[in-house]
């Protein structure tokens, strides 16, 4: 690309200016690089997501597709440009109304598109809404409070109302919104210091092959500007990690052979153009392929290479689950089935992203990330540093759902950073995000359930295999869930699960929003469908009669004590349902080529980790000014844990949202709040800050000699409790400053899993229930969703606006998983071929919140980050049969496969 | 190190093409997305500041698609009913950012067998306007692009402007596009047509194509001379659209669907969009 600067002059976020620019320089890069408007976000520099739409006298473009030249003489405004004067502009005020806003990747292209939308519509339709907003992707919110936004961007905001006491329940705005909609929120590309070297690795183009290093003297002498060239012999410490103690078997840098398409053999770090100027295959590195094993039979097969020397038969783990002697075969119905599902994508917008820096004798690492603590831990092992030296500073992370807990750029960079002595950061580009990191894992799943003639069910038998890829990552996690969740939300006296984990030469699998259960919930809610139909009972009522309600045990043998509301989620859906399938019998009654379905489907979803420990941690303090300061280690991934916790904390202590500040997950600063996953921190990390508080509330009252409603109100330096003054600066104040400290510990009740998987594996559960409705073009075999109602047993919802987005983002991704995503390694390695739904793809969502408390979440709340996804492509899989007959058993139904199916289904007829 | 030029003049830029190995960016909406995680330098010719590329224009005999004129020129362009075709196909496009600066002649030059124009244009006739220093050349749409990312176009030579004949004005026209998703999506198949009747209503010209079932899109010759002459209605022409009409198509096998899939849903919209022009 040119180099020479060329004069150029131009109006940029309301200035002139003047400057000599590259002008062959993607005009994002030049916005972020010259100009520091990192607002301006790369999500795949190819066109593909939207999230570095700016716009260009007026109109909306891809940042990355425009060369610099173009700004001459032109005018650009990216979000950074939009507020005036102080002011967000009214297009950002409603996306802070709306809760449009998740981890905010997205939401500066969005904001550029919807001001593109304002400037031509004062009262745009929802037509010219999702036009206007089909080129920006968002992965967070399902993107319907986005659309709402924009529709109602003409609306002058309201002065915002924070209630006191009654902060849980709340529809506050988020926390980190502002942040998110000027553009001033730094993620982990955005605040790299410009005297850092960059890092890149050299991956393997090869699924399996033993490798070996040449002589790098000759590169490092045609390079003067590669710095450094790391490979496996640098490391201080562990040459692998992994997420459990006993399973680290993943190289920072191949040892001696790789196990999967994209593992990292080594990484140049230099000066970033002299990276760029290395291409792959001038780097000294010899392969010597492998056979790779692909899928799950050719790992299975007799004989097969063992792709880890300690594990035979290429089986991570097995996992099963007994209860009863019954089997389905002796019920009065029984129904059976296979279904296979593809790897799917993360598809976060934001790719992986940070750097690091050595600071005397500690490492300090500024990385987008949902599990700071574990980085932590991690790093230290292959630095071979004890804990304390390691700081992970986590950014505002754009989009985790699972895929930002394993290490990605952390271990490379923490190398470079201490042996170089120099700030080092590393930014994946989206193919080496799509080959490089963790996959949903693919499922081969065969069931038989059975029940009696009145419709109970009696026995449940599951077995589920997962492709887990090359490295054990979160393998073994999905083999714990799976046993557990594989029946559904039922009460079951028998159930024989088995799954397995299997090693194969694909990409690792990890965490992915479910952990295994939206796989297996495919296969438990077509059963249920089947079986009400040999009974003769309606779906619904079928399942009602069988949910899993408080009293019952459940497979595993625990007692629900309370909260279990998948019956009043169903009781929320029957009038739908019932008015839903009336709509489908009118509309079918002329067998149209755009048929109607609907169906539906059920789950519950333990929160926190499959019986294991997993405490988190929470401080608030009390400072001698009487400012309150919470301690939030629980990393914000979009779903709003930075918001909620100040909600909690407020109610627990009796002060005012506003009156809280926060310190957000920073490994030397806030206490381990665990990681961002399995929708824990909301219940787990919750109930801590509500103990926190509670804390902090009973040595304020002590001081006071209050009783213990007394109000407590807060002024500058002075504390009234009741009647009482307090003055705080009388009181000894710690190195922090604070004159009191309240702790909050919480770790879920819970108790390991015996060999037959029976035990406590988790402290709550969430229950829902969603209905979709579909219509299917029979000719072509295209779904289109169109409305989905969603039922969900969130205990409490702390803030609904945030309840209903996780639920909305949820959707979208079991609407990807149903009908379109697939990655298939070497072939969608971008987010052109790899599809995720656009604003044009989502139905209308109508969200019901039930709220049966669990007695240990906060004011009773659980999670709900996960329990969204999972029954959406159920019932989107059961409304497609509903209209067409034909039950998919491969997932996604992508029109090919449907249309295969339908005229199977006539041929057969 | 690597060049680049920007000239407002077009005898500026055909003879920097002529003097040298130039590579011409228009949108550059196909150019960036290819040297993604790459450093492979050119030599650039951006035609973008050249002000008489940009145009839609005719005159008495052709409609004038300029070089420059992007995918919202064409929407945003008073047309007759012969282009509802191809603006069904820019509605279709990517997203807005992408119909705001791709250009209808890039995606011809790129020559993917997906490429949306490349359907409705060559149902409309569309023939391509070849510039260089030494000359200008016209070509058939149909020859010009030759296969998978080939073309005619010749070194030194730029496509400065994609003609219709005036002719057709009279035409009805329509394009269906059928994808994995809404917005951003590449087509599995499309279909264009545009149809002119006669005084009594029977067809007197009738151009039928289909796009990414082989290399090229493809016009359906034997099809459309099994509908001229006939009355332009729904039933009929249903009744006439028949497997040995695709024949000709080689369709792909890819993660985008299947080639079985593929030559069915060619059929479907074909029978839809001779539906959807009789309506
Ligand atoms: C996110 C995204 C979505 C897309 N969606 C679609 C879609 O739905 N349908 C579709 O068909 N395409 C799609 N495309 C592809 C692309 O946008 C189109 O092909 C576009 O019309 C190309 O125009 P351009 O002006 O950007 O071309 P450029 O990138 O500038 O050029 C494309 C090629 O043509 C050559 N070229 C361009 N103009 C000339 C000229 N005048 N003379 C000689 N050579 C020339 C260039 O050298 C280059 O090889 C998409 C692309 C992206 C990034
Ligand atoms: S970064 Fe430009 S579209 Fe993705
Ligand atoms: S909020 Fe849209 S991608 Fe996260």
């Amino acid at each position: 690309m040119s180099d020479d600067r060329v004069e150029m002059s131009f109006h940029l976020n309301g200035a002139r200016r003047e400057a000599r620019l590259r002008p062959m320089a993607r005009l994002s890069e030049t916005l972020r690089d010259e100009f520091g408007y990192t607002s301006v976000k790369v999500g795949c520099d190819a066109g593909d997501c939207g999230a570095c739409t700016v716009l260009l006298d007026g109109r909306q473009v891809c940042a990355c597709l425009v060369p610099t030249a173009r700004m001459d003489g032109a005018m650009v405004v990216s979000a950074d440009g939009l507020a005036a004067n102080g002011f967000l502009s009214r297009v950002q005020e409603a996306f802070l109304r709306h809760g449009a806003v998740q981890c905010g990747a997205c939401i500066p292209g969005m904001l550029s598109a919807a001001t593109e939308i304002a400037a031509a519509h004062a009262h745009p339709t929802r037509q010219q809404v999702r036009d206007g907003l089909g080129g920006v992707l968002c992965r967070c919110t399902g993107y319907q409070n986005i659309v709402d936004a924009v529709m109602d961007a003409g609306r002058d905001p309201d002065p915002w109302e924070t209630p006191i006491g009654g902060a849980v329940g709340a529809r506050l705005p988020r926390t980190d919104g502002v942040a998110k909609v000027d553009g001033s929120a730094i993620f982990g590309a955005d605040g790299i210091p410009g005297d850092a070297l960059w890092l890149r690795a050299v991956r393997s183009p090869h699924m399996a092959a033993k490798i070996s290093i040449g002589d790098l003297a000759p590169l490092h002498e045609r390079h003067p500007g590669l710095v450094k060239v790391l490979t496996a012999a640098d490391i201080p410490g562990n040459k692998c990690y992994g997420i459990y103690p006993d399973l680290k078997d993943q190289p920072v840098f191949a040892l001696d052979q790789v196990r999967f398409r994209g593992e990292a053999v080594l990484a140049l770090v230099g000066e970033r153009a002299a990276l760029d100027a290395i291409p792959d295959d001038e780097v000294p590195i010899t392969y010597a392929v492998l056979a790779p094993i692909v899928g799950l039979d050719a790992a299975l097969e007799t004989g097969a290479r063992q792709i880890h020397e300690d594990k035979p038969d290429n089986i991570l783990i097995a996992a099963a689950l007994r209860r009863g002697e019954g089997d389905p075969s002796n019920c009065a119905h029984a129904a059976s089935g296979d279904w296979r599902t593809s790897y799917v994508e993360h598809a976060y917008i934001e790719p992986e992203a940070g750097y690091a820096q050595r600071r005397g004798d500690r490492l300090e690492i500024h990385v987008t990330t949902q599990t700071p603590y574990m980085d932590r831990d991690e790093v230290a092992l292959i630095m071979d540093l004890a804990s304390e030296y390691v700081h992970i500073v986590p950014t505002v992370c754009g989009g985790g759902f699972g895929g930002k807990l394993d290490q990605s750029v952390q271990p490379m960079l923490a190398l470079a950073a201490w042996l170089l002595d120099r700030p080092v950061a590393c930014v994946f580009h989206r193919p080496e995000s799509m080959m490089v990191t963790t996959k949903r894992h693919p499922a081969r799943i065969s069931a038989r359930f059975g029940c009696d003639v009145d419709g109970r069910l009696c026995a449940a038998v599951m077995t589920a295999d997962f492709d887990t890829g090359a490295y054990a990552s979160w393998g073994p996690t999905v083999a714990g869930r799976v046993p557990v969740h594989g029946g559904g939300p039922y009460y079951w006296p028998n159930v024989a699960i088995d799954a397995r984990a299997i090693f194969s030469n694909g990409p690792s699998c990890g965490a992915f929003r479910g952990f295994g259960v939206p796989q297996v919930a495919l296969a438990h809610e077509a059963l249920m469908d089947d079986l009400a139909a040999r009974v003769g009972m309606d779906a619904l009522e079928f399942r009602h009669l069988n949910a899993l309600r408080a009293g019952n045990r459940t497979a595993t043998g625990q007692l629900l004590a309370a909260s279990a509301g998948l019956d009043q989620c169903l009781d929320a859906l029957r009038p739908h349902w019932q008015a839903a399938q009336n709509q489908v019998r009118r509309h079918n009654a002329g067998g149209p080529i755009r048929r109607l379905g609907v169906g539906l489907g059920c789950m519950w979803y333990g929160c926190g980790n499959t019986g294991l420990s997993n405490p988190s941690q929470i401080r608030v303090t009390l400072s001698a000014a009487g400012r309150v300061t919470l301690y939030n280690g629980a990393v914000d991934i979009g779903q709003g844990s930075y918001t909620i916790m100040r909600q909690i904390c407020a109610d627990a202590l009796g002060i005012g949202v506003d009156q809280i500040e926060q310190v957000t997950g920073d490994t030397d600063l806030t206490p381990d709040a665990g990681k961002t996953s399995a929708s824990r921190q909301t219940y787990v990390t919750g109930r801590a800050t509500e103990l926190a508080g509670l804390d902090l509330r009973r040595q304020i009252l002590r001081l006071a000699n209050a009783e213990e409603n007394a109000a407590i109100t807060l002024t500058a330096g002075t504390l009234v409790v009741g009647e009482t003054e307090v003055t705080l600066s009388r009181l000894e104040a710690d190195g922090n400053g604070a004159v009191l400290v309240g702790n909050g510990v919480f770790d879920p009740p819970a108790t390991a899993l015996d060999a037959n998987g029976q035990g406590e594996p988790y402290g709550t559960y969430a229950f829902a229930a969603q209905m979709a409705l579909v219509e299917v073009d029979m000719e072509l075999g295209t779904t289109k969703v169109i409305k989905i109602i969603a039922a969900h047993d969130v205990g409490k919802a702390i803030n609904p606006t945030l309840v209903e987005g996780q639920i909305h983002g949820g959707i979208a991704q079991g609407l990807g998983l149903a009908l379109m995503e697939e990655y298939l390694p070497g072939k969608t390695d971008n987010l052109h071929d790899y599809l995720i739904p656009t604003v044009g793809d989502m139905p209308e969502i109508e969200v019901i919140l039930v709220e049966d408390p669990d007695p240990n979440g906060p004011q009773g709340a659980k999670g709900v980050g996960e329990p969204g996804l999972v029954p959406t492509a159920p019932a989107i899989l059961a409304a497609i049969k509903s209209a067409t007959g034909v039950g998919m058993h491969r997932v996604p139904a992508t029109p090919d496969r449907l249309r295969a199916g339908i005229l199977a289904r006539e041929a057969a007829q | 190190m690597a060049s680049y030029l920007r000239p407002t003049e077009l005898s500026h830029a055909l003879s920097a093409l002529a003097d040298g190995n130039l590579t011409v960016i228009a949108g550059a909406t196909d150019y960036y997305p290819a040297q993604v995680g790459r450093h492979d330098p050119h030599d650039i010719l951006d035609i973008s500041a050249i002000e008489a590329l940009s145009k839609i224009t005719h005159d008495d005999d052709h409609w004038r698609i300029g070089a420059m004129a992007t995918w919202r020129d064409v929407i945003e362009a008073d047309l007759p009913a012969c282009f509802d075709g191809l603006k069904a196909a820019a509605v279709q496009v990517g997203g807005a950012q992408i119909q705001n600066t791709a250009t209808v002649a890039g995606n011809l030059c790129n020559a993917s067998p997906a490429a949306d124009a490349v359907p409705p244009l060559l149902s409309l006739d569309a023939r391509v306007v070849l510039e260089a220093k030494s000359g200008v050349r016209e070509r058939p749409l149909g020859e010009f692009i030759q296969g998978n990312r080939r073309t005619a176009l010749e070194t030194g030579q730029l496509l400065t402007a994609i003609k219709v004949p005036r002719a057709l004005e009279g035409g009805r026209s329509g394009f269906i596009k059928l994808g994995a998703r809404s917005y951003l999506v590449i087509s599995i198949v499309m279909v264009a047509g545009l149809v002119v009747l006669d005084e009594s209503g029977l067809v007197r010209q009738i151009n039928l194509s289909i796009g990414a079932c082989s290399e090229v899109a493809q016009r359906l010759p034997a099809l459309e001379a099994d509908l001229l002459g006939k009355p332009l209605d729904q039933q009929l022409s249903a009744g006439i659209v028949a497997p040995r009409h695709f024949a000709q198509l080689r369709p792909l096998d890819d993660h985008r669907g299947t080639a079985a899939y593929r030559l069915d849903a060619c059929e479907t919209l074909t029978k839809r969009l001779l539906a959807e022009l009789a309506a």
